[in-house]
């Protein structure tokens, strides 16, 4: 312990105590809970009232303002998820399989949003609602993963040992989000290439992409308020018999 | 603005059921995701409470 404490920051092993995770969390919550009514609020109206129509699509286009921030916060929950399965199984931290367990229903959820909204998009613009294209499937098998991480967790009775089917699940999962990211360059598609490319301009005008980078950090709001509530009551739930916990429950 | 009236606003150019519908699915799925663990928490603190009283009784 004392060797790791000397390469791994102060942060990494408070994170590991739920109450201080708790207590954490409940100070985060409020101004999380502000930016994303903030941004959501902001990007909603601009993306349905002042963004420019595409001169090819027309007003459906709008739909890109929830279609691809879902679709990037449903492979960014994953990945969230898979990392702390694997914090959980190395150093068998208790918060970090909370956290992955609390990831699951967003992400799942998140997912379902980005197919639903996509099936939509396309019947105007393919003039179909679903095509067995590789990034329509490889988006639609990361649903199937999230399932599977909800399914172990509800059918395996000990915490534990849930945790760590779910993280491994999750680990093997992680091969299909380069294979989702790549599959509109590897395969023939009827699906666009990214809308934002870490080294390139995006290729809409700003009047399109500003609007929709808004509804991205308002996404990623969402998520951390969204996850440390569930987080919250996952930490409640099991540290029950901690002395802080009962404390807690008492002065209420 | 894009549009010049209400009924414009509503229509998107013929596209509004299918604008309409993904952002009703999109803010029903925010929603629910917000909702559903604030509600977890009630219950988890009743539930924590009644085993904390009972727990004492005996």
């Amino acid at each position: 312990m004392s060797e790791n404490k000397k390469w791994l920051p102060r942060w990494f092993f408070q994170l590991a105590s739920p109450r201080w995770c708790y207590d954490i969390t409940g100070k985060l919550l409020p101004g999380f809970v502000i930016a994303m009514l903030l941004l959501l609020v902001t990007g909603i109206v601009w993306a349905l009232m002042f963004a420019p129509a595409d001169y090819q699509q027309g007003n459906s286009f709008r739909i890109i303002y929830i279609h691809v921030p879902s679709a990037i916060l449903a492979q960014s929950c994953y990945m969230l998820m898979a990392i702390a399965g694997a914090i959980g199984l190395i150093w068998k931290m208790k918060v970090a399989d909370m956290v992955a367990k609390s990831c699951a229903p967003i992400g799942a959820t998140i997912a379902i949003m980005a197919l639903a909204t996509g099936a939509i998009w396309g019947k105007p613009t393919w003039g179909s609602w679903w095509v067995w294209d590789a990034r329509l499937t490889s988006m639609l098998i990361l649903l199937f993963l999230y399932l599977g991480v909800i399914a172990l967790h509800s059918a395996i009775e000990n915490e534990v040992t849930a945790a760590q089917s779910a993280a491994v699940l999750s680990l093997v999962g992680l091969v299909n989000i380069p294979i989702i990211k790549y599959s509109v360059e590897w395969w023939n598609t009827l699906h666009q290439p990214a809308t934002f490319k870490l080294t390139e301009k995006p290729a809409m005008p700003p009047e399109m992409w500003v609007p929709l980078l808004v509804m991205v950090i308002g996404f990623y709001c969402f998520f951390a308020v969204s996850l440390m509530l569930r987080l919250r009551n996952e930490i409640l739930q099991r540290e029950r018999r901690a002395g802080w916990v009962r404390e807690l429950i008492e002065k209420q | 603005m894009s549009f010049d009236s209400i009924s414009e606003f509503f229509a998107m150019g013929g596209h509004g059921l299918y604008v309409w519908l993904s952002y009703a699915i999109a803010l029903a799925i925010l929603v629910l995701n917000i909702i559903n663990p604030v509600m977890q928490k009630k219950k988890v603190l009743t539930d924590l409470a009644r085993r904390l009283r009972r727990e004492k009784s005996t």
